[in-house]
């Protein structure tokens, strides 16, 4: 149980993390609750994808737990933590990551194949996110060939197309305009209640922050929760 | 207070009656916060006063409403210039925040949680704001970004302040 009362989907204990001098957390804690989409704020170099990466376990903390349905993440192998990012956790980074030799379609459809979904059926699950992100005709695209707002759009149907139950995205309006952005998030909010995905979301944008039903600040590695007067 | 420009450009479309000034300005311009009767027959007075409103057909029965307004040359060219005219930038160098970070730090107080207490309200804000947008029209979204996109100004100014309060400490307070 959290202070709001749901039920604990993931969450970070007191963890410290270093890049060589550089320490990048200093015992941050932050606990989301299944559902709920929180935005991670804070300045630039504060610790937010640092943060973001290991709940997600694609960094290991030197100090402090992550844990997630009770498991430790942070205690789990290298294959183990890459199998429960495949099976479990949906991701969207600022910048595109599709890979540049697969169409747009097969892009999005990528997490299933690579959970070992038949193609046909993978493709099948990709193509409505097409419509639903204003995508429509543009599923036969290589990445080259979209512009970065499309490319970002791409991104994201690919971070849900497999139902994850933890979405990670770090800035994932950081490459669109206003209007393409608040698309982005109305579709992102949309498609994480209906399908009970829960969404850590970093961005230094507060337009954005405010679409998550809570937002937390990082400065200098530690979490602080929002002072309500 | 742009109220009277407001209605007397309302009645450059057509000339109309109070009451139907009062819901166009309901639905349009004040969205959540009705301008009073009082307020819309005040207002009109005084622009038939001033000569940029006429009072047309006085239609039979009792009661304010029978009357229908129209606007004059005069009023047509006010609404006109208030249009063409850019609103002056305002600087905002005297804001209250300004003002309550300044005296914080002239009297040794606690500015920067001044400050994540305002950033916490303007967050709630501008969350309440993007409730509003997700289930509103298109009035609603566009004065909802209106608000958003100021508060996210006053953000930006709130996390550079913190950034430079020390600085600021050593000149208000030397
Ligand atoms: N791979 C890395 N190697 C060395 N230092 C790193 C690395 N990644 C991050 N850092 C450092 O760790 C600190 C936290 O970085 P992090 O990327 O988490 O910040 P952030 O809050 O996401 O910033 P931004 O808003 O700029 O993305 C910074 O001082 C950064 O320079
Ligand atoms: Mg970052």
């Amino acid at each position: 149980m959290t202070a709001s009362g749901g039920v604990t989907a993931i969450e970070a204990r007191d963890v410290v993390l270093s890049f060589g001098e550089t320490p990048a957390l200093r015992g941050a804690s932050l606990a989301v609750d299944e559902g709920e989409i929180v935005a991670i704020m804070g300045p630039s170099g504060s610790g937010k994808s640092t943060l973001l990466h290991c709940l997600a376990g694609i960094l290991i903390p030197s100090a402090g737990e992550v844990h997630f349905e009770g498991g430790r993440v942070d205690r789990l192998g290298e294959i183990e933590r890459s199998v429960l990012r495949r099976d479990r956790f949906g991701f969207v980074f600022q910048f595109g990551q599709l890979v540049p030799e697969l169409t747009a379609q097969e892009n999005v459809a990528l997490p299933l194949l690579l959970g070992g979904v038949r193609r046909g059926a993978a493709m099948s699950a990709a193509l409505p996110w097409f419509e639903r992100l204003g995508l429509a005709g543009l599923e036969r695209r290589r990445s080259g060939e979209l512009s970065g707002g499309q490319a970002q759009r791409v991104a994201l149907a690919r971070g849900l197309v497999a139902r994850p139950s933890v979405l990670f995205a770090d800035e994932p309006t950081g490459a669109l305009d206003s209007i393409t952005g608040e698309q982005v998030m109305n579709l992102l909010v949309d498609s994480a209640q209906e399908q009970r995905t829960t969404v850590v979301l970093v961005t230094h944008e507060a337009r954005v922050a405010a679409y998550a039903d809570r937002q937390v600040i990082v400065r200098d590695g530690k979490v602080n929760a929002l002072v309500h007067s | 207070m742009s109220v009277p420009l407001t209605l007397l450009g309302l009645l450059e479309r057509e000339p109309s009656h109070g009451y139907d000034l009062k819901r166009d300005y309901d639905t349009f311009f004040n969205r959540g916060k009705p301008l009073p009767f009082g307020q819309v027959y005040a207002t009109l007075g005084r622009l038939a006063r001033d000569g940029k409103i006429m009072i047309g057909d006085v239609e039979p029965g009792v009661g304010p409403d029978r009357k229908r307004y129209v606007i004059t040359e005069l009023g047509v060219t006010e609404v006109d210039a208030w249009l063409t005219e850019p609103v002056e930038p305002e600087p905002n160098l005297q804001t209250v925040l300004f003002s309550k970070v300044v005296l914080a730090l002239m009297l040794g107080r606690p500015a920067e949680e001044y400050l994540d207490t305002q950033r916490a309200a303007h967050l709630r804000r501008m969350k309440e704001l993007t409730a509003v947008k997700r289930g509103g029209n298109l009035v609603d979204v566009l004065l909802a970004d209106h608000g958003l996109f100021h508060l996210e100004a006053d953000l930006h100014w709130i996390d550079t302040t913190v950034v430079r309060l020390d600085a600021l400490r050593t000149v208000v307070t030397a």
